[in-house]
């Protein structure tokens, strides 16, 4: 298990270096994006507002203090569940470039084979533990869709956000997923050996 | 004994601290518990997601920071003692008024919202938000106020079913243990995994919730119970899920049941997880005025 420091924006040897386990320290301009968002880039049709070429987005949960128009402080961003937006995958790493999605809890099967072939990763951070994760912010720089607030699309710079947990690598692994496989066979084992076949 | 009229400034003022505190102060029995886990993990991944949680918890205790962004749903069990005569619309009252309170003073994140509509009133509150659990202490002057910020990652990780008789305690053990597998990283685990068992399919998913209240290392009173909550924590904690689902040994900190008696063509078992963070603050209010704060 190797320990990378990157970076954005991402290239696909980047990317294609990183394997699951692999811990990931990042620098640079994030994307924070979440239902909100991706459903108007998505389901209405509306392009983002800014280049995710070589991207990392982030699924996040803000919780900011306003300091002037379009200026926000972090008072303490964290992550969410990353399945809830498993179907835009596809879009953004076929259609728009992005290279790593940061989230919590992993993505679908079909989510992996796409970073396989498309060259992207999945970073897993730490859910819960915000307090960390907003002392690694130095500044939030723009927002995007300020209508859709608290789901807009927030542009923060991050210095050494991580170390995160590569959870799907461009190679076809996918940590979250093969670990909750492995419990289900090891349950079914255990009902066996309690008698509750 | 009748309580004076400023005892509902006082809860008001007691709810107030109890959501902001409890979102910065992790309890001491959980992070006890979290460091433990953490010395028992041998895998690179699962030592480093714990080194966060407990960075996250010296951050909220040292400096004052909300540990995990969620300020969750927040959820009140008031126990009132017997001798206490009190107003419960003015109790009720100040209850809502101290999460409005919190949520505007802090300022904390709202997150509660209409179902349909979306709606948010920035407030934490709504149509039965908070929710309020009353119960009652035979012979106590105290008003004993237990509060929790329910995150959403854990909570939408609730499940319950009506099973019959005839599926035994064998069908509440593969319940669960499936439930919890089929959750995997979403709660953030290692999770406290709360279980009703019998009841009506409401008062079984509450005792659920309840049980995820009690302070790590309790143990169910009932001797069976107890052997129960061991062995699910044994078999969860074998099936290798560990921190954020990225694999380790601890998945679960504790099973804890909470039970009631059922109908004889009914046995139904609900689950209900608590996320790592587990966050729970305790206020115990007395007549004169006294507030005593704890977990
Ligand atoms: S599941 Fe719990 S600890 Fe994890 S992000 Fe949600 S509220 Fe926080």
């Amino acid at each position: 298990m190797a320990e990378f420091h990157l970076k954005t924006p991402l290239s696909e040897a980047d990317v294609r270096a990183l394997h699951v386990g692999d811990a990931v320290l990042l620098d640079g301009v994030v994307f924070g994006v979440r239902d909100g968002n991706l459903i108007r880039v998505f389901d209405q049709k509306v392009a983002p507002p800014c280049d995710w070429r070589g991207a990392a987005l982030l699924h996040t949960a803000p919780n900011v203090r306003k300091l002037g128009p379009g200026k926000y402080e972090p008072v303490s961003v964290g992550t969410t569940t990353s399945m809830r937006m498993d179907r835009f995958t596809e879009g953004l790493v076929r259609d728009y470039g992005v290279r790593a999605i940061l989230g919590k809890g992993g993505l679908s099967p079909a989510s992996a084979a796409l970073m396989q072939s498309y060259g992207a990763v999945y970073l897993s951070v730490t859910g819960g533990a915000a307090a960390m994760e907003t002392l690694q912010i130095e500044e939030i720089e723009k927002v995007y869709w300020e209508d859709l607030m608290p789901e807009c699309i927030w542009q923060i710079r991050f210095k050494a956000l991580g170390p995160m947990t590569v959870g799907i690598d461009a190679h076809g692994g996918n940590l979250q997923h093969e670990i909750q496989q492995q419990a289900q066979q090891k349950v079914a084992e255990l009902l066996r050996r309690m008698g509750i076949a | 004994m009748e309580v004076p009229e400023s005892i509902y400034p006082l809860i008001e003022n007691a709810c107030r601290d109890l959501y902001i505190k409890s979102l910065k102060e992790i309890p001491p029995d959980v992070v006890e518990a979290i460091r433990r886990a953490a010395a028992t993990e041998t895998l690179e991944v699962a030592k480093r997601i714990f080194s966060h949680y407990l960075q996250s918890i010296d951050l909220g205790r040292e400096q004052k920071m909300i540990v995990c962004q969620d300020t969750g749903i927040p959820i009140y069990w008031v126990k009132i003692g017997g001798n206490l005569r009190l107003d419960g619309a003015k109790l009720d009252d100040a209850i809502v008024r101290g999460t409005e309170r919190a949520t505007r003073e802090h300022p904390l994140r709202s997150s509660i919202v209409s179902p349909l509509r979306r709606e948010n009133r920035q407030t934490n509150c709504g149509e039965r938000i908070p929710i309020i659990h009353y119960e009652f202490q035979r012979d106590s002057d105290v008003l004993d106020i237990l509060f929790m910020p329910k995150g959403s990652g854990s909570e939408n990780m609730s499940f319950m079913k009506m099973l019959v008789p005839a599926d035994g305690v064998n069908g509440i053990k593969r319940f669960v243990l499936e439930m919890v597998v089929g959750a995997g990283p979403k709660p953030c685990p290692p999770t406290i995994v709360g279980i009703g068992i019998g009841g009506s399919s409401d008062l079984c998913m509450t005792l659920a919730k309840k049980a995820t209240t009690r302070p790590l290392g309790s143990r169910n009173s009932d001797s069976e119970m107890a052997a129960l909550e061991l062995e699910l924590l044994d078999a969860i904690n074998q099936t290798g899920i560990g921190p954020q689902g990225l694999g380790g040994n601890t998945t679960a900190l504790a099973v804890h049941i909470e039970s009631a008696w059922t109908h004889i063509t009914c046995n139904p078992v609900a689950v209900n997880m608590q996320c790592w963070r587990a966050e729970r603050r305790r206020a115990r209010i007395h007549a004169d005025g006294r507030v005593e704060e704890g977990f």
